[in-house]
């Protein structure tokens, strides 16, 4: 099996800055290969600016990883693509393009290094191909796309580009314009208090019956269960070079080291996934890799 | 851009009836699907076979409508050749343009019919001019409907930047989420807008009377619950009642639908090109009815956008066939967002 390098999704919550320092301080001393850093949720978020974030990107290509910056999943303003021609005209690191208005700039700029994100919906092999073409070397699959496909999109002449697949956090699963979490303090976006700030794995959503479902955070809506693909990690790495991580409130670190020595042979698969739920914020899911709902914990017979 | 440019006034069609129904009360274009995944209201029952759909392109331009075929799902290696072979009927059937939002699939209908047609879907997406003019410069996209997300200064800004022309939601269903970006249904049900062209599909959707009342459910997942007095909605997943820190409330969105009439002149001040009206799902009544109201709004406003006022039997007639019996400014008013 080939070498699998062990990626750190951006994230995705909005954590104080001193916090989010103090994070990015042990993910220097991580396992992790690529590092994803930026904002990519909230332009109102500003804990830390993007002087800020190329410090830390700076930071963490020291400790010798492969830092990406990661853009914005939804534009919306001017300011928005203001933001986004400034991390495409920086040419130290390599860009997440997470809507077309990247992949737009990035084309223009001639730049041929950049990462094809999880929001870009690239779900077959024509359309990875044009991307490939425009100057992508690696893509990151959608979250609700099965290992099914996927391989069979990979064996489908697919080009000579990287993939990576989102192996554990809470699944990223829509962006709207609208602030949930303004609305649960029946705020507007605009003057939301910056209510988020803070709540280090977003605000749980549950059924009327008390399920967990859904987790709010800001204009995201993510699962509220955690995507744990440590148990499939075999099928993962049959079609992906690059294996991503999303941070999480606490033990993100932990996590990162057992997908580490899960990949490096010293833990089977189902004894990396048993050691993990002591650092799960809620159950595990893996529905989507198996073609199912996503919600759904599957164990194949 | 002048308020005098011609806007056209888009409504669905889910079938026969509704199509001519739509062209009979003033539609100018009809928007319809195949009987398959390829569109994104892939319902039973719902949609067009090839028969159907030359019926309804010959009686649309007799009396010179267009007709706009919706190939707006993400087709997968596996089922590829079942979307290019729809948008080679689409050009043999004389569909005046295809609505797509895979880049792979414009690729090909470029190469393949370069006569044709395209428009981006609002499920590729596309938020910004920056976005819209990468699917123009690569595809030649001429039209992009854009996402229900934009507030009306946003609208225009995009509208002053690019050459596309620019087609926006009016009236109906509301998606709370960004088009395209959305996997909620996919979490819950395993079929997704982006892939199977349905949300919270039917056959995934349970309704109990129980000792608490009307329990709607999707795939097992409660997304509501009914007093003796509350009206039972459609669980539209991010339309139900959810707990958030104990306290009970639509936590996502209200059943609720857009309606724009109130900001046509601004928006036809803006220089939007057409207008697109939501309900492939719905009745030939509902598409005669919303059709109408439109017509008369839009036929008013590109007479004399100044003097546009709101007709309260407009309103009135809207909100009848409206999800949830109300409506919103969606995101074109900043404070919903």
């Amino acid at each position: 099996m080939n070498p699998m390098k062990l990626a750190l999704g951006p994230l995705l919550y909005y954590w104080p800055r001193q916090a989010t320092l103090d994070f990015y301080a042990q993910v220097a001393d991580s396992p992790a290969d690529v590092v994803y850093v930026g904002e990519t949720v909230c332009s109102r978020r500003h804990e830390l600016r993007l002087e800020d974030w190329f410090e830390v990107a700076a930071m963490l290509r020291a400790a010798g990883k492969e830092v990406v910056l990661s853009s914005q999943s939804l534009i919306e303003s001017e300011s928005d693509l203001k933001a986004l021609r400034r991390i495409v005209a920086q040419t130290d690191f390599r860009v997440e393009a997470n809507d077309m208005s990247a992949v737009h700039l990035l084309t223009g700029a001639g730049r041929r290094d950049w990462i094809a994100g999880p929001t870009l919906n690239i779900f077959n092999p024509p359309t990875l191909a044009l991307l490939a073409e425009s100057g992508a070397t690696r893509w990151v699959a959608p979250p609700e796309m099965s290992g099914a496909v996927l391989t069979e999109l990979l064996a489908s002449g697919a080009p000579e580009i990287e993939t990576e697949v989102l192996a554990w956090g809470r699944l990223p699963l829509a962006h709207s314009a609208r602030c949930f979490t303004a609305r649960h303090f029946n705020l507007q976006k605009d003057t939301c208090e910056f209510r988020c700030l803070g709540m280090s794995d977003g605000l749980v959503l549950r059924t009327r019956e008390g399920e967990s479902f859904l987790t709010l955070n800001g204009v995201q809506t993510q699962s509220a269960r955690v995507h744990n693909l440590l148990a499939d990690l075999t099928s993962v790495r049959q079609s992906a070079q690059v294996v991503r991580v999303s941070p999480q409130g606490e033990h993100t670190i932990r996590v990162l080291e057992l997908f580490r020595e899960s990949a490096d042979g010293q833990l089977a698969p189902q004894e990396a996934f048993r050691r993990s739920a002591e650092w799960m914020v809620e159950a595990p899911c893996n529905g989507f890799w198996h073609g199912r709902p996503g919600v759904e914990q599957y164990v194949p017979s | 851009m002048t308020s005098n440019s011609r806007i056209e006034l888009v409504c669905p069609a889910g079938s026969l009836p509704a199509l001519k129904t739509a062209v009979d009360h003033g539609a100018d274009c009809v928007y319809l699907g195949f009987k398959d995944a390829t569109n994104a209201r892939n319902f039973t029952g719902l949609n067009f076979d090839a028969n159907a759909m030359r019926e309804g392109v010959r009686y649309a331009h007799d009396r010179r409508r267009k007709v706009l075929l919706a190939l707006n799902t993400y087709p997968q290696a596996s089922n590829w050749t079942a979307w290019t072979a729809a948008i080679d009927r689409a050009a043999d059937l004389g569909i005046d343009a295809v609505i797509l939002a895979d880049p792979g699939l414009m690729a090909y209908a470029q190469k393949t019919h370069p006569q044709l047609r395209l428009h981006l879907s609002v499920q590729g997406s596309a938020t910004s001019y920056e976005a819209i003019n990468f699917y123009a410069e690569r595809f030649g996209i001429q039209r992009a409907v854009l996402p229900r997300v934009l507030s009306l200064p946003q609208v225009e800004q995009v509208i002053a930047n690019t050459g596309v022309e620019i087609e926006v939601f009016g009236f109906g269903g509301l998606c709370v989420m960004v088009e395209g970006r959305c996997a909620l249904s996919a979490y819950a049900t395993g079929e997704s807008p982006n892939c199977n062209g349905a949300c919270s599909p039917g056959k995934h959707v349970r309704w109990e009377q129980t000792p608490n009342g009307m329990e709607t459910r999707l795939n097992g997942i409660l997304i509501d619950r009914f007093g003796d007095g509350e009206r039972a909605g459609y669980p539209t997943l991010c339309k139900g009642r959810f707990d958030v820190n104990g306290e009970t409330y639509y936590a996502i969105e209200e059943p609720t639908s857009l309606n724009t009439l109130e900001l046509l002149p601004d928006l036809a001040g803006a220089g939007i090109r057409a207008i697109k009206i939501e309900g492939r799902q719905r009745s030939p009544a509902y598409v005669a009815q919303v059709t109408r109201v439109w017509r008369e709004a839009l036929d008013r406003v590109m007479r004399d956008a100044d003097s546009f006022k709101v007709q309260p039997t407009w309103i009135a007639e809207l909100d009848k066939i409206s999800e949830g019996r109300s409506h919103t400014l969606g995101a074109y008013y900043r404070p919903w967002k």
